[in-house]
């Protein structure tokens, strides 16, 4: 088999991986246009450390909501109050820790709790009572709308005062020296996502070649393995040559490894993509498709509180315009990163690059000072290329 | 009667990387009855694809001549302009428009701009008429039940002037009835001049009327049978089909030996909330250890919903009385779920619709009912996974390139083998196969026969839910049949013959 694929040649290859890959490769390639292109506009500014930096923060409350709504669209279902249930959990948060003085973690800890129960009562809807989503998380939406400005109504926007808090979106992991010039904990890190990265994938190959699987040739894995290097190393240096990594990558990362390794490697992600592919045979299989559903959208909820909390630390206050249009972005972010309109199909990891674009687009308009208006219009554009090229590439 | 109504020349389509149809030539008599015939994937569909139009003229070569002259269709509806028209096995009505809509739905009747409905109804009475329906035409097609809504398809076909009627399975899921009543159809409408090509899996009824069977295999002609000559046997049409000899179509056991009863119904009554009715009565019956029990009755006599209500209720029945026991313990499933770990199992009759993920490939689908015996604290044993899912690829000989083949493209009897791999990894005791080889070629059906066998030798019970009588007969160690939501009788297999069957399956 080995034999056979040198014959093949190199090029052929890496034409035929792009073929079969190309729904995936587009959106890398669409980031780094993007990307690329504002960093022209902005002489330089999009891609100096201290925006990139920015830019992670901003992402991460998108982030982690298009990481839940990303399971709940594999079940062909949809979470529209993720908005205000996130801009409600920030005011509760807010209002915890100065109305009440609660501990900040305490707070936190409060909310998340919160977000789950909201879930529970969504998903209780749509299970047992069967109302359908859209309609349960649209009346949601209403609901924590007027939640929210009720929360707020005597107060107005609330100014949080709890440090830790706002460390959240706006602080840095710590070091453990200065003066070195950059930031020596990141840069170990680094190292050490690195390693992590060539073990896994190469245990992966070796795995794969036991079982006679089709791998790619030993070049061709080779240059992938040092591109993904040079990247992270270039993303890490950027961040380590001013102020390291931000808690909001810390909390991204661990919540994406959690929702990768839940739907890669367990059961439970397995019942979550067969529900997707057809929940029929899915319940005949022995799955509790109701039990699924309830959990994705306690996930959905509870990731939508997370992402309150990121915001509300980020702007470090909770404003009554909280929210709005979040539901759009984490919408987008998990259909851009290739989420099939059919359901069924999706990855976290890739949503995480689907929330990249959108930010990206906030951020770099932001910069060239582009007013919302067109930002909606562009961002709008982009998403609804991105799914036709999916739905067109899916039908092949 | 010796002139072609349609000939096929040398006709050749490429799909990439298979040639599915290479140089086959068709041709047909005016007037006759053509049945097509040939193993899944030797090309049937493909050429009345082909014909119709839904290939459009220069992506394949060779010649379509239709009435004389060289057709060039673009589309399907150049096809249906001169006559030829298609049903297809699923069927293409609309459920919730009537029937008088739906059999001039794409070509209405109208009178200057708008649609003339009166007129609509008038003709649709008409061909409600002549396709022997008594029917309503103001009722919806969901209110019918498959063998009406395939007339319904006729008097669509009808209506649009057909001379070409090509019917790509029309019996596959019809009960023997409904089927005779089509058969009789096809009949009546050559007697009034249409020319008829049908594709069929069932031997029996092509032999009975068929003027002439064409055969066809890996995309090729193999012959053509004058029916009218000589009296066809079903034997020569295998040997033709499959390119061998198979001496028996139901592989024989060689060991009966039956143990205690491993599932057993005791007055199951079951009532279902959404039709309002009772769907089950009083049913009693049982199963023993290396037994393969037939369950046979008509389409709608509620065998499959026996089977879901005893397999973890999933449709939300109520089951009202009676008693399920398997290995004489008494049990109450409240989810498949709970039927699995009892060791209970369910091909599903619809494999595509219900029973297998099509997107997701074969190590999945095999793996999913039974995924705890991979798991080691909360991760899946992915090596283990693999070496489960080929092992079983290689036992059933599932053909695919490899286990991380995605079900949705492989054939009809290759998934219906990942269907029963998927619950072989279950190790049930007793499993219920719901129309086992519906819409699968002779060789698969051998195949999943030989696999019956197997399992039962090795002390399994299976319960076999099928329409078609030669099988039940051929397979079972003993059988039941329903009517309406009862049983209408129990017969071990030396004593049953079809008329019996038959005369059980109809009384109610």
């Amino acid at each position: 088999m080995s034999e056979n694929k040198q014959k093949i040649g190199l090029f052929q290859e890496v034409s035929s991986l792009m073929k079969n890959n190309i729904r995936d490769y587009m959106m890398y390639i669409a980031l780094i246009f993007i990307m690329a292109f504002f960093a022209i506009q902005t002489n330089g500014g999009f891609l100096q450390a201290r925006n990139i930096s920015n830019l992670i923060n901003q992402a991460g409350y998108v982030a982690v909501m298009a990481i839940g709504m990303t399971v709940i669209l594999i079940i062909v279902h949809i979470d529209l109050s993720v908005g205000y249930v996130a801009g409600f959990s920030g005011a509760v948060a807010a209002i915890l820790m100065t109305k009440y003085n609660v501990n900040e973690w305490v707070a936190i800890l409060i909310v998340l709790v919160m977000g789950l129960l909201i879930g529970l009562y969504q998903g209780l809807l749509v299970t047992k009572v069967g109302v359908p989503a859209f309609v349960t998380t649209l009346a949601g939406m209403f609901i924590f709308r007027g939640l929210l400005n009720l929360s707020l109504q005597e107060t107005g926007t609330i100014i949080i005062p709890n440090e830790g808090f706002n460390a959240l979106s706006n602080g840095f992991i710590p070091d453990i020296t200065e003066g070195a010039g950059f930031h020596v904990i990141t840069m170990i890190i680094g190292v050490v996502i690195i390693a992590a990265v060539i073990y896994s994938e190469i245990k992966n190959r070796k795995n794969k070649q036991k079982y006679n699987f089709e791998v790619p040739s030993s070049t061709v894995f080779i240059v992938k393995l040092i591109a993904l290097s040079v990247v992270i190393m270039v993303i890490i240096w950027t961040l380590a040559s001013y102020q390291g990594i931000p808690w909001t990558a810390v909390i991204v990362g661990a919540v994406l490894l959690i929702y990768n390794y839940m739907l890669n490697k367990t059961k439970l992600g397995r019942a979550i993509y067969g529900i997707g592919g057809n929940s029929q045979a899915a319940e005949l299989s022995g799955i509790n498709v109701k039990k699924v559903t309830l959990f994705a959208f306690c996930s959905v909820s509870l990731m939508a509180a997370l992402g309150g909390i990121l915001y509300a630390s980020r702007l470090q206050s909770a404003t009554p315009t909280a929210g709005l249009g979040f539901e759009m972005d984490a919408i987008a972010s998990s259909y851009i990163g290739g989420v099939a309109v059919s359901g069924g199909v999706g990855r976290v990891t890739n949503t995480i690059i689907g929330a990249l674009v959108i930010m990206s687009l906030t951020n770099g308009m932001n910069l060239m000072g582009i007013d919302i208006s067109y930002q909606y219009i562009v961002k709008g554009l982009i998403f609804v290329i991105a799914v036709a090229f999916d739905v067109r590439t899916r039908k092949k | 009667m010796s002139d072609y109504i349609l000939e096929m020349k040398g006709i050749v389509k490429e799909f990439p990387g298979v040639k599915a149809l290479n140089n086959v030539n068709f041709k047909v008599k005016r007037g006759e009855i053509h049945c097509l015939v040939g193993e899944n994937g030797a090309g049937k569909s493909t050429l009345m694809k082909v014909l119709s139009g839904v290939y459009p003229h220069g992506t394949y070569s060779g010649d379509i001549v239709y009435n004389g002259e060289v057709q060039n269709f673009k589309k399907i509806s150049d096809s249906e302009e001169k006559g030829i028209v298609i049903i297809y096995q699923e069927l293409a009505l609309i459920p919730e428009l009537s029937l008088y809509e739906n059999i001039y739905f794409g070509h209405e009747i109208l009178k200057g701009k708008s649609i003339d409905w009166n007129e609509t109804i008038v003709q649709a009475t008409k061909m409600l008429k002549k396709v022997g329906l008594k029917a309503d035409p103001s009722m919806k097609v969901k209110e019918l039940g498959v063998g009406n809504q395939q007339l319904v398809e006729i008097a669509k076909a009808l209506s649009k002037n057909v001379k070409l009627l090509i019917l790509d399975e029309p019996t596959a899921s019809l009960n023997e009835d409904d089927s005779q009543n089509l058969l009789e159809l096809i009949r009546e409408l050559k007697s009034q001049g249409v020319t008829c090509i049908m594709i069929s899996h069932k031997l029996r009824e092509i032999t009975a009327i068929a003027d002439t069977i064409t055969v066809l295999r890996d995309g090729a002609t193999i012959c053509s049978l004058d029916a009218n000559e000589r009296q066809i046997e079903e034997a020569e049409i295998i040997k033709h089909m499959v390119g061998r000899e198979i001496d028996n179509i139901y592989p024989k056991r060689e060991k009966k030996e039956f143990g205690e009863k491993a599932l057993e119904l005791k007055d199951w009554t079951v009532f279902d909330p959404a039709k309002n009715r009772e769907i089950l009565h009083k049913v009693n019956i049982n199963v023993r250890k290396g037994e393969i029990v037939g369950l046979q009755g008509l389409m709608g006599a509620g065998r499959t919903e026996l089977a879901l209500s005893v397999f973890g209720n999933p449709t939300g029945y109520k089951i009202t009385s009676g008693k399920l026991l398997m290995n004489g313990k008494e049990v109450h499933f409240k989810h498949p779920k709970e039927a699995i770990k009892e060791g209970l199992a369910y091909v599903t009759e619809d494999r595509k619709g219900n029973g297998l993920i099509l997107m997701q490939d074969i190590r999945y689908n095999t793996t999913i009912a039974n995924l705890e015996a991979l798991v080691n604290g909360l991760a899946i044993n992915e090596n283990e996974e693999i070496k489960v899912a080929n092992r079983y690829k290689e036992s059933i000989n599932i053909k695919a390139p490899s286990i991380e083949q995605k079900v949705g493209n492989l054939s009809g009897g290759n998934q219906q083998k990942v269907q029963i791999a998927k619950w072989m990894f279950t190790e049930p005791n007793v499993l219920i196969l719901d129309e086992p080889t519906r819409g699968i070629d002779v060789g698969a059906k051998y195949e999943i026969y030989s696999l019956m066998n197997k399992l039962v030798d090795q002390g399994m019970s299976i319960i076999m839910i099928s329409s078609e009588l030669p099988e039940v007969l051929g397979m079972s160690d003993r059988l039941y049949v329903m009517s309406e939501g009862t049983i209408t009788g129990e017969l071990s297999i030396e004593e049953a013959t079809e008329e019996k069957v038959m005369a059980m399956a109809i009384k109610s």
